[in-house]
């Protein structure tokens, strides 16, 4: 086999060495009744050719050649070529873990740099080296809230991603942290100020915000802020769209910062492996969970990076660490390092300026349903023909429409959230738009 | 005498922000098709930031060598064998990563219709199915993003089955060679963590395991083969006793690459476990992610695994959310996807057959090594080693060197170092895995860099202990970055 590489007479020297005549004598010592007696049901190997021709025959099996508005946490971005170009170099992908500071000083060098330009973007002082994605540095946010304040309450606004809820509620369910949610304004689609003022209280640890929230709206980051830090309650900014901050006011009041980096050249993927981080506030470093990079010198006197702040963590302190946590998305933060390169200072805010004119564009065409500001993700319906029956139509078209919102809001259940970024063409939109604004149900056509 | 390398020169380089330049630029955008809109406007004055202070300016030529020169600092297997116990650090094939890539699976978006992601559902439903007849399990969920959030699922739905009997009972038996990981997810579900001293022979005691097990027990969490590279032989036995009490017994897979087509969990009392696709099928570690952790379990477990579910009904596949028991989404979407495509690259390339064969070179490459270290190194534990074998220093000690001396040291001759003082239960451990990808002539470069050292730590210890000498960054001060945390650039 291609990946085992040892010729026949090599092997059998070894297993000469080894005192035992054949390979199945190494495993002598199993007990009878722990063997598998028989062949996996697995089938024969096959070529590499094979192998991506199986692949190929998925993928096609998937939409091809669609243009689609779909966001609702997962966006198309253009993905820079360089991005690929240093995540494939081996030095990268087949490394591990930078333990070893003396020949880790690549990817501890690039972790450094992640830290340092999260905390620009977010206005916060540090950040962590990656959390597994967006989804679960929500509930890390909400135990290390719990853990700074020695309160058990954590709030959460119900315009934070559905399913990032629904990941908080399953780590929280065991942990005496219960969980409220609190509403959105009807009009407006950002957090209920007054509902979130009338249901907190003294117990309450945290208050998670999303900004912009799941219906594209900036929220009201500020005003929770101050309600929270009132109460003793530490308020979190959870971020999906990571482009939005090349543009948007860095959540300063906020206490933690937790989001979701997939906008970084990170593709869809159905879905990851993305990467996720938390930022916070100096005094909050120690209850930070995940991985953390330093700066120190070695012995020659020279800059040099380690792992570092290790006693929070698990491989140390076992049942009292921060958090069970024990890897980061390393690769995926380069591909995220990697990207903030190549857009730098302008290039990020260029880009999120044409995210912004885009979603503004097919928002001329198509009322949005709320009124507060939008950054490339907006709710709209149409009068008389549902989310479902528009975006079989449009599919005839070869265009995917938005996420209908039936299935999490159910008093929104005549709406769609339509996201538009740079790699949606002006044709695209106006095909979209006009099947939008039809004043009755329409077949479209190309 | 060193064989395997010889210093070359390294780039020195600069942070980015310290490469930047107002006004450099590596990117392009297309020109803007639609009427541009004024961000004060559209957003509100007071939502619209100032220029990001600090983010670099840099030009695309010094982007790419920025990142190449760094690149060049580090060890990667592609460098040479990675011989970390427990880690499992293997070829990584190139073809994983190329169909990762392909378009209409890289760029599948999660919440496209499912009749327009039957490639992905299957390729899901394939590795799931992999998976179960691999570990002789009866369920799998994908969902897990690594290996501790495996963990935190598997005893999660302990939890919910012993809930619907009627108690979650308070707490969880980890031996004392376990990984951190499994303390600190008990912890996270909400149970508390009674340790259970190994045997003498560093096995599972099963005479305390008899005594702890008791109506308050949820699970025992174990590894097996153990952190020492020994299958627990008494397995069976200890499944017994758990199930007698109804508790559950929870397997780490983390060394799942030693049992492959040699022994099934599902068939020796195993209840629940969970995989690392960046261990046993040979995703690549990248620096530290991402991995994926799916986790398998037998029939009862079945109804609580998290939501959605992927069933086959009539001609295609479908999402099941209508789970009343579920304990719910432990991730958003349905797991690390781009992992899963490169795990099942990887089952497809060896096939049945070929899984099993590479279990076989995983475990002579490691008892090979035992036999050509024993004559050097204290083997505090003699029982027969399958993946991977664990030394201690106590030898060395007796000159002032230390296993993370030793691992130092290793570093000059060319490889990386192994596990240092891993699993708790050896004192100054240096943990060896070698895993099936490592070819004769490496091994046998290691072993003689081992054999080197031994004697380096018998003529010249502070050679030893002052390691390494050839690497373009010495020994790190590991001690003041704890203590005076730097942990982002500032301007001068």
């Amino acid at each position: 086999m291609r990946y085992l590489p040892k010729s026949d007479s090599e092997r059998r020297e070894m297993l000469d060495t080894c005192g035992v005549t054949s390979a199945d004598e190494l495993f002598a010592h199993l007990p009878d009744a722990v063997r598998l007696n028989r062949p996996l049901a697995l089938d024969p190997g096959i070529s590499e050719y094979e192998i991506v021709d199986y692949f190929k025959k998925r993928a096609a099996q998937n939409a091809n050649g669609y243009a689609s508005f779909l966001g609702a946490g997962v966006y198309q971005h253009y993905r820079p070529v360089l991005v690929d170009t240093v995540v494939s170099r081996g030095e990268f992908l087949t490394s591990y873990t930078p333990y070893q500071a003396e020949i880790s000083q690549g990817t501890l060098t690039t972790i450094f740099e992640f830290q340092t330009m999260l905390c620009q973007l977010t206005g916060m002082d540090v950040a962590n080296a990656s959390m597994y994605d967006g989804s679960t540095a929500v509930p890390e946010a909400a135990m290390m809230a719990v853990r700074a304040t020695g309160k058990g309450r954590v709030m959460v606004a119900r315009s934070v991603h559905p399913e990032y809820r629904e990941v908080l509620r399953t780590y929280a369910r065991h942990q005496g942290m219960p969980i409220h949610e609190f509403g959105y304004l009807e009009d407006r689609g950002t957090i209920d100020l007054e509902d979130l003022a009338h249901h907190i209280d003294p117990l309450t640890a945290a208050v998670i915000v999303q900004s912009p929230n799941f219906f594209g709206v900036i929220d009201q980051v500020k005003a929770a802020a101050e309600i929270a830090h009132k109460h003793g309650a530490l308020l979190i900014m959870v971020f999906t769209e990571a482009v939005s901050l090349g543009i948007l006011e860095p959540p300063a009041d906020a206490d933690i910062v937790a989001g979701e980096l997939q906008s970084f050249a990170i593709s869809p993927c159905y879905g990851g492996p993305f990467a996720g981080v938390i930022a916070t506030k100096e005094k909050f470093m120690r209850q930070l969970p995940g991985r953390l990079v330093g700066q120190t010198t070695d012995s020659r006197g020279n800059r040099a990076f380690c792992l570092t702040l290790s006693t929070r963590e698990q491989h140390i302190r076992r049942e009292k660490a921060t958090s069970n946590i024990c890897t980061n998305q390393a690769l995926i933060a380069l591909m995220a390092t990697v990207f903030m390169t190549v857009y730098g200072k302008r290039g990020l805010r260029e880009l999120a300026q044409q995210n912004l004119s885009k979603a503004h564009y097919l928002a001329t065409r198509s009322q949005p349903r709320f009124s507060g500001p939008f950054f490339n993700e907006f709710v709209t319906r149409k009068e008389g023909q549902s989310p479902a029956e528009l975006n079989k139509a449009l599919l005839k078209t070869k265009i995917i429409g938005g996420l209908p919102l039936a299935k999490h809001y159910p008093e929104l259940s005549d709406c769609m959230l339509l996201c538009a970024t740079e790699m949606s063409t002006r044709e695209s939109i106006d095909l979209l738009a006009t099947a939008l604004a039809a004043t009755k149900p329409v077949e479209v056509h190309a | 005498m060193i064989k395997k390398v010889r210093p070359h020169l390294s780039q020195n380089e600069a942070l980015l922000f310290e490469r930047s330049s107002p006004g450099k630029r590596a990117y392009q955008l297309p020109e803007l098709d639609v009427p541009e809109v004024d961000a004060r406007a559209a957003l509100g004055a007071e939502n619209v930031r100032s220029e990001i202070a600090g983010f670099p300016e840099v030009s695309e030529v010094e982007a790419i060598r920025h990142f190449t020169r760094l690149s060049t600092w580090n060890y990667a297997i592609d460098h040479g064998m990675y011989p970390l116990g427990s880690c499992t650090m293997k070829y990584n094939p190139r073809i994983n990563e190329l169909v990762a890539r392909i378009d209409g699976l890289a760029w599948a978006h999660p919440y496209q219709p499912e009749a327009l992601s039957q490639g992905c559902m299957d390729v899901m439903a394939k590795v799931e199915a992999a998976l179960a007849e691999i570990t002789g399990m009866d369920a799998v969920t994908l969902q897990p993003a690594a290996g501790a959030h495996g963990e935190l699922t598997g005893i999660l739905l302990i939890r919910a089955l012993l809930e619907k009997r009627g108690n979650p009972r308070q707490k969880i038996l980890i031996p004392d060679s376990a990984h951190g990981t499994n303390p600190a997810t008990a912890a996270i579900a909400g149970y508390a963590v009674e340790n259970i001293k190994s045997s003498e022979t560093g096995a599972l005691d099963v005479g305390a395991l008899e005594q702890l097990v008791n109506e308050d027990v949820a699970a025992l969490m174990v590894t097996n083969p153990n952190t020492l590279g020994v299958f627990e032989h008494n397995i069976i036995q200890a499944a017994e006793i758990l199930h007698r009490k109804g508790a559950l017994l929870y397997m780490d897979g983390a060394n799942m690459n030693a049992l492959v087509g040699i022994a099934r969990p599902g068939d020796f009392g195993v209840d629940v476990m969970h995989l690392n696709l960046h261990k046993t099928f040979s995703t690549p570690h990248g620096g530290g992610g991402p991995g994926a952790g799916p986790v398998a379990v037998k029939k009862q477990l079945e109804p609580f695994l998290p939501i959605p579910r992927i069933r086959r009904a009539a001609r295609k596949y479908i999402y099941d959310y209508n789970r009343k028991q579920s304990i719910g989404r432990v991730r958003a979407y349905y797991g690390n996807f781009g992992v899963l495509v490169r795990a099942l690259a990887y089952i497809l390339a060896h096939g049945g057959p070929g899984l099993r064969n590479a279990t076989v070179d995983a475990v002579l490459n490691a008892v090979y090594i035992r036999k050509k270290l024993e004559p050097f190194y204290d083997l505090p534990y003699p029982a027969p080693n399958l993946h991977e074998v664990v030394f201690s220093d106590k030898r060395q000690t007796a000159r002032g060197v230390h296993t993370g001396d030793l691992a130092k040291r290793l570093i000059d001759y060319g490889f990386h170092p192994y596990t240092v003082s891993f699993p708790l239960i050896v004192h100054g451990a240096l943990m060896i895995e070698p895993t099936e990808t490592e070819g004769k002539l490496e091994i046998d470069q290691f072993v003689e860099a081992m054999i080197s050292i031994a004697g380096e730590v018998e003529t010249d210890p502070q050679l030893v202990k002052n390691a390494p000498h050839g690497t373009r960054t010495s020994r790190v001060d590991e001690v003041t970055a704890a203590r005076k945390p730097i942990l982002r650039w500032k301007p001068e």
